[in-house]
Parts: C-alpha cells; structure tokens; sequence
C-alpha cells in the first residue's frame, strides 16, 4: 500500500513536482516540433516519458549540489532552474541561449544553478563528476555530484573507471543511471552481461537500488534518502531509475525496434497523468487546477519559442570567443 | 645562479607554486609514495600530505576527467600521465572535454588544469614507449602545449603553466630529466608562454627546434661554426601558442630555415611551421625550408636502428648543408 503523498510533502511541493513534469514535457514536445521545421538543428534528443527521474531526483537533491548529465538533458536543466526561453534560445543556436549559442542541446550548463552539463561522449561525465566531488570534499563543503547517465553508458570505460575512484578516494558521487532499456537500437540485454544495471556496483563496492523511474514520489524518495547517505559518509551511491522514453533516441530515429504493444505498456505507466490521478485522489488538487498548470506551460513554452524566434544570431567573430581565458 | 637538473627544476617548480597557493593538488600513477617513474614528485607527498599528492589507479583517461571535474569545481589540478604515450588512452577527455568545455559552454567556466607528461624516445624502449605526439595536441584549439628544452624553462614553464587559468598539455622530454643548467631560484621566475627563445643568434640559417631537437639543434650549430656558417637556433618552448612572429624575424633576416621535430614527418607539426615560413618569407628565402623529423616508422628496439629513426646532430647538420647550397 502506497504511503499518502501529504506524508512525503507538503501540498504546494507535490503540485510543484507535477508543474515542472508538465513543463517539462512541454518544452520537449515543442522542441519536436521546431525541430521539424527547421528551427532547431542538429541532434535533438527528446526526454518524454522520463520525466518522473529528473523531477524526483532534483527534488531530492540540495541546491548547491552539482548535477551532471548527458545529452538528453533539456528537463535537468529546467528542472533546475534553467529559464525555458534560454534553453530555447540555445537550441535555436542564437546568442541569447544559455551558452551563447555554442553549444546546443547536447552542452547546457549554468553554473549559477550548479548544472554542470551536457555531455555528448557517452560516459564522458562520469570522471568529470569524480572531480567536482573532489573539489567539493576537498573544500570542505557539504556538495555532492550527482551523476545522471543511461544504461549505454555502463559499459564504457569511464564507468568502471569512476565507480572504482569515487569508492577508493571516498568522493560524495550519486550515480543515478536512467535505465530506458535502450541504447539508441540496442537493447541493455543485447549489450550488458548482467542486464540489472545496480546489481553490478558490487564490484566497486558501492551500495546500490532499484527504483520505478515512471514514479516521481519513488525517485524522490530514493535520491533524498541516497543524497543524505552520500552527504553524511562520503561514499558514492548508485540508483538505477527503470524508465521509457516515449519517442526514438533522438529525432533521427523512428524507434522501430520497440514493439507497440511495448510502447503502450509504458505510455500506460506515463509519469504525468498517473501522478495526477494520485493528486486528485488524494484531494491535492483539483482538475481544474491540473489544467490550469498545463496551460500555464503551455504559455510558457510560447514564450519561450517567441523569444528565441525573435533572438539574435552569434557575430561571426563570436567563433574566436571563449576558447582561451 | 645555481645548476641544477631539468628534473630538479620541475621538482623546484612544482613545490614553490604548491607552497603558494593551496588549491594546487597533484595525482598520478606512483607519483606520491614512489616519488614517481622519473622522480620529478620526489619529496611532494612529505611536505604537502596525502590530500593534496595522491597516487591514482592506472585509469588515463579518468586521471585526466577527474582533473577537469576538480578545476571546473574551483581547484588547480596538476595531473601526471606516466608517459605521453598512456595520453592516448585519456584522449577523450583531453580533446572531447578538457580542450572543448569552455567553448561550448559559452565561456561559462574555465580550467585551470595542468596534464604533464614525459615524452620522446630513444631509451630502447619499443614502439609503444617512445612515441612524440606533441602534433595531436598542438592540433586541438583549446589546449595549450608546453615542451621545454632547458632546466630554467622547465622551472619558468611548469610555473606559468600553473598559474594560467586555461588547460595545459604540459610535455616533459624524457632524455632530458638529467640535463642541466643554470636555473633561477627566484620564485617567481616565469617564462612566458608564447614567447619563442633565441637560444643562439646567427645570420645564416634559422633553426626552428622544440624540447630535445632544439638541444640537438646548438649542436649542430656548434659544429657549423667552424665552416663559417652562423646558424640562429630558435626554441619554440610553447607549441600553443606559437609565436611565430620570432621564427619569421629570423627567417626573414637569414633567408634559410630548417625546422627540427622528433615526432613522425607525415602530418607533423614541421610542416605547418615550414609552410607558415614560406607564407610569410616567400620573397626573402634564398632555398625552401628543410625538414629535419622523426622517421615514419613506429619505433624498433634495437639500439642500432632505433638511432637512424630518431634526428641526429649529423642530420640537422645534413640539412643545413642542403639549405644553404
């Protein structure tokens, strides 16, 4: 029997959670559709479906922690506090974005918001979190590094390489693995010899758990109970977060190695509606308020497309900008 | 001024700038009990303790990450690679991340991170020990790449290398270690970066060397001085940023050049100096610029033919001759 939202958090936080899923979800969907017509180019990869992990997590975590993702990264960043027009703006490749246009979709970071990017090497963040923890531990401050990665990126190098590291020198590193079963066509059995992603962190001698990643109250219980953990003994945590992402692992992919009755299973564990159900069961919220929120993000969404629409391209000279200090 | 070992000077180098400024931390493969492969921490782990001199597990590529992590969190890592042969293995996060992560973040953060690494060959030690890959770095914007050839700019180099605020491929010739020479002790004696050395002046032919060649390169200047001919040996010092504008000077005033390289000849760094001379001094040269590099053949063992793979006094000689015919 499912614990009551009330006793988890207060009203305004849990309709929060719900307000920055929807967000979230809005800015993805848009984004699909800007990249269709040719606003946003490149490499676009959507976050649908996951929503609950980044939400869940981010509530979960204090604000000076540091936050580190990969490339499907838009809803961390706005969860976070990005603005939505900002990353927009950035997607647009204008000079108003969040990194001046330099970097895309793949490479946001604000560290004002300790979101430390964007990654597009897979497992390339892994060290770079090793050493923010450091720096943290080292400093004498009460930070973490919160590592988001997927199931593809636990078998390369830099997986074993930093889970062996952060155990050995003892660095505060929350390993949270967003397992959405695929790594673009290749399904994690296909790929791992031992497909229970947060069964192999013995190895390392790191503690480890499974949570549903389709539920936002689960994730954030999860993360906040690990966070403390990690804050408190300075030894790195593992979740791996069981998820879905409702499109193909980016714009280019039509996703036709999953089956649709697969798709429905998941679409049926969508984060968004069934937390609402929750809230309105519950007496939280109304429906009317719920949609109230969805129209809001809506607006916000607009907004955020109108400005970057109407921002400035980077001067050519910019290309000379920002490589050296 | 005291004599003292390229090794030494390091040494010296890196426990004043660790005596000034404590956020400098130091990790690498046996570089804190053992003192390191080549000694140069020798006595680091006993002033400055088990926080700040650590020993690392032989992961390149996580040595180098967990670097970026720590400077991007605000300290000032000086990480060593055992040799620049093993920075193939953390060639990742040097070009991906290390050199990149300004630019594409919109100049957000910055690194101020030294990598340090012996590099050449000569010692026998076969094909995967005795590579000289300074061309990989000096190729990727965003990094810059130190090779000193002397005592005194291993101390003035390491130094500046430190105290700059943007990433640093800190090359080190192995055949040097234990080469001397008169080195200040001031502690803030710096050597610039990007500011090439007039090591020796002369009106007849500009020698452009780095590291062990331009060693090499006041040899064969001293044995082309009794055939009258007054060779002007220019030490490069920094590979980025170059400072071509010395190197062209020179080129320009002599009419002859030869460029020096121990690394391969095929795409090596030679020829985009040569070319660079050609561009600039095409009215003035009397002889197009000569090449003098490492053979394009991985390294045998056999002492007998390792030597004709590696330049020799005789062949800068050789090709000083050539260019002044």
């Amino acid at each position: 029997m499912e614990a009551k939202l009330r006793t988890v958090l207060p009203d305004h936080d849990l309709i929060k959670l719900y307000e920055q899923m929807v967000q979230s979800r809005e800015f993805e969907e848009s984004c699909a559709e800007q990249y269709t017509k040719g606003h946003i180019t490149g490499f676009l990869h959507l976050y649908s479906g996951q929503e609950a992990v980044a939400v869940g997590a981010t509530a979960g975590l204090h604000r000076d922690d540091y936050i580190l993702s990969a490339y499907r990264e838009h809803a961390q960043a706005i969860v976070r506090g990005a603005e939505p027009r900002r990353v927009m703006a950035e997607l647009f490749g204008k000079s108003s974005g969040i990194c001046k246009g330099k970097g895309g979709s793949m490479h946001l970071f604000d560290p004002s918001l300790n979101f430390m990017g964007g990654y597009a090497i897979v497992g390339g963040q892994f060290p770079i979190a090793v050493g923010l923890a450091f720096s943290a531990k080292f400093r004498r401050e009460e930070r973490i590094a919160a590592c988001f990665f997927g199931d593809g990126a636990v078998n390369q190098g830099t997986f074993h390489e930093s889970l062996n590291w952060a155990r050995l020198w003892e660095l505060p590193v929350l390993f949270i693995c967003e397992n959405n079963f695929y790594g673009i066509g290749t399904e994690v059995h296909r790929s791992s010899a031992l497909s229970s992603i947060h069964k192999r962190t013995c190895g390392y001698d790191i503690p480890s758990e499974k949570v549903d990643g389709m539920d936002v109250i689960a994730v954030y219980k999860a993360v906040k109970y690990a966070a403390e953990k990690v804050r408190e003994t300075s030894h790195p945590y593992f979740i791996e977060a069981v998820t879905y992402r409702f499109r193909g692992h980016s714009m280019a992919d039509p996703a036709k190695y999953r089956s649709a009755a697969e798709h429905e299973v998941w679409k049926a564990r969508d984060p968004i509606p069934n937390f609402a159900k929750r809230l309105i069961a519950e007496g939280i919220a109304t429906a009317e308020q719920l949609e109230q929120v969805l129209t809001r993000a809506r607006e916000v969404v607009q907004e955020a497309v109108q400005f970057a629409e109407a921002s400035p391209w980077p001067e050519d000279r910019e290309v000379f900008d920002d490589i050296y200090v | 001024m005291p004599e003292m070992t390229y090794r030494d000077a390091l040494n010296l180098a890196l426990k004043e700038e660790m005596r000034r400024d404590e956020s400098i931390v130091l990790w690498g493969e046996d570089v804190a009990l053992y003192e390191g492969s080549f000694k140069v921490t020798r006595g680091l782990l006993a002033e400055f303790g088990e926080e700040r001199v650590k020993d690392t597990p032989i992961s390149e590529n996580t040595i180098v990450g967990v670097a970026v992590g720590a400077a991007m969190g605000g300290l000032r890592p000086v990480a060593e690679l055992m040799t620049v042969n093993f920075a193939l293995l953390a060639m990742d996060q040097i070009i991906n991340h290390m050199a990149k992560i300004r630019f594409m973040f919109g100049g957000q953060t910055f690194l101020p991170m030294v990598i340090r690494m012996p590099g050449g060959g000569g010692s026998q030690l076969a094909a995967q020990h005795s590579q000289s890959l300074e061309s990989y770095f000096m190729h990727c914007p965003g990094l810059y790449v130190a090779y000193p050839a002397t005592a005194a700019d291993a101390k003035g180099l390491l130094k500046s290398a430190i105290r700059d605020n943007n990433p640093v491929i800190f090359l080190e010739h192995e055949l040097l270690y234990n080469s001397t020479g008169d080195v200040p002790l001031d502690p803030e004696f710096l050597v610039p970066f990007g500011k090439a050395n007039i090591m020796r002046s002369g009106k007849d032919v500009t020698i452009v060397a780095y590291a062990r060649m331009s060693v090499l390169a006041l040899q064969a200047a001293e044995e082309l001085e009794k055939d009258g001919i007054q060779c002007e040996v220019i030490d490069l010092r920094t590979l980025s940023p170059l400072d071509m504008d010395t190197v062209i000077s020179s080129a320009q005033k002599c009419g002859r050049a030869v460029v020096v390289e121990e690394c391969w000849r095929t795409a090596g760094l030679g020829g985009d100096i040569a070319h660079r001379i050609h561009l600039a001094c095409f009215e003035s040269l009397l002889a197009p610029v000569q090449r003098v590099s490492g053979l394009d053949v991985p390294m045998p063992y056999s002492r007998k033919i390792e030597r004709i793979c590696i330049p020799q006094v005789a062949s800068i000689v050789a090709a000083v001759r050539e260019v002044m015919q």
